[in-house]
């Protein structure tokens, strides 16, 4: 009885390291590729929110992590930083808008040196298809209304959705998604403007 | 539930599509089915990717049969369909990356897909490889045609369009399939929730049961 159970808890054992090598051979053998791919993926999505031709680095390489409440997460959020010749020229924040209706929305959120919104672009959410989702900009061009505002030219009152008073559309039967964008975006620009000299200090 | 000839092919084919399909009639991996069943594209993503795995884990287990011991059998099965699933997913990951984003964390669920468990159980362990592939073949198809059922008209009533994102599955050259019968505005909203999942699939159920009965009475009649 003993040496059959210990047979079977050998062929156990083989079993699963016969199938972490296969795993990790596949690993091996996609890793490169998966890194390319979100690499280009991620370059791609920040070209659109730093002003053209502004810039002469490799921002997705110039990143700083930093942790503020402003940002929503408790972890570390990533900062892309593009510089003009070694002067800051703009960056690109992601940040998390908490209070989705169904959990987190990712951001990321693209800033001028003035603290002008150069766009903002959702990565990430759970919001319910067909009334929520509208943030995502395959779906609708809502996002767009961030492009080019600035606080110098808004007040804190703007920055709400239409039923709260604002300026910002929110969508039929989804209040809650665009009002945890709009709050997220203004709560990162607002910390952009007191932040920026930290963000590019190194 | 095994009690056919199991040297009939085509006996197999028919089990999987339609007499003993896993989605109409076994009812198993309910969870994936009604979930990602939003628009056809995804329903045709999932079911080739449920397909694939079905396939390779039957084959597996199927190869195996007589080596692994009775009594640890499903913990070596539940093995054999991580791996697999696993390599599915890095794959896609690193090569159809478009497919991956739109599947996201579908792809690991079908690792608790009961019915991929279910068929190594109770088919793919105690029939002949080719059998077993075969098998995996015909329950992967059946699935797939569910959910491709089910998928098209949830997006066709929800949302009003039909391959919406197939550029996902088929790359850019399929940039132009989309088709769109109304507008977005007009589609009926339940249809792309959850419970729209769960009436779609019952309605889907009671037909195949109706013609089911048309079949018997006209056999009974002739």
């Amino acid at each position: 009885m003993k040496s059959n159970e210990l047979k079977q808890g050998l062929i156990l054992g083989s079993v699963a390291t016969i199938s972490i090598a296969i795993i990790v051979m596949t690993y091996l053998g996609t890793r490169d590729a998966i890194r390319t791919t979100e690499q280009r993926e991620l370059e791609a999505k920040l070209i659109e929110l730093f002003e053209p031709q502004s810039y002469t680095n490799q921002p997705s390489r110039d990143t700083i992590e930093l942790t503020d409440s402003a940002l929503g997460s408790q972890t570390p959020k990533i900062i892309y930083r593009a510089r003009n010749q070694g002067v800051p020229s703009g960056a690109v924040v992601s940040a998390t808008a908490p209070d989705g209706y169904n959990g987190n929305i990712d951001l990321l959120i693209g800033l001028n040196m003035d603290g002008d919104i150069v766009g903002v672009r959702v990565t990430n959410h759970m919001e319910t298809p067909g009334l929520g989702d509208d943030i995502d900009l395959s779906r609708s061009d809502w996002i767009r209304a961030f492009d080019g505002l600035s606080l110098r030219t808004t007040q804190a009152y703007d920055w709400k959705v239409k039923k709260d008073g604002g300026q910002f559309d929110q969508f039929t039967g989804a209040t809650i998604t665009p009002r945890a964008v709009v709050n997220a975006v203004y709560r990162v620009a607002s910390w952009y403007q007191i932040e920026k000299d930290n963000i590019f200090a190194n | 539930m095994s009690s056919v000839d199991t040297s009939n092919y085509q006996q197999l084919i028919k089990q999987g599509l339609w007499s003993e399909n896993p989605g109409m009639v076994k009812l198993l991996g309910l969870c994936p089915l009604l979930a990602v069943s939003n628009t056809l594209i995804n329903g045709i993503s999932l079911g080739l990717a449920t397909l694939l795995t079905l396939v390779v884990s039957n084959t597996i287990v199927s190869c195996a049969q007589g080596m692994l011991p009775q009594a640890v059998r499903i913990p070596m099965y539940v093995l054999i369909i991580a791996t697999t699933v696993t390599v599915i997913e890095l794959v896609t990951q690193a090569w159809l990356p478009d497919l991956y984003i739109s599947l996201g964390i579908f792809l690991p669920l079908i690792v608790t897909n009961c019915l991929i468990l279910g068929r190594a159980e109770a088919f793919a362990a105690r029939n002949p490889v080719r059998h077993a592939a075969i098998d995996g073949v015909a329950m992967g198809l059946g699935f797939l045609l569910v959910l491709v059922a089910l998928g098209g008209a949830r997006e066709i009533i929800g949302q009003g369009s039909l391959l919406t994102d197939s550029a996902h599955l088929f790359g850019s050259m399929a940039n132009d399939w989309h088709l769109r019968f109304f507008s977005e505005q007009h589609g009926m909203l339940l249809a792309l929730l959850p419970p729209g999942a769960f009436i779609g699939l019952g309605l889907i159920v009671a037909l195949k049961n109706k013609i089911d009965t048309m079949l018997v009475t006209t056999n009974e009649s002739s």
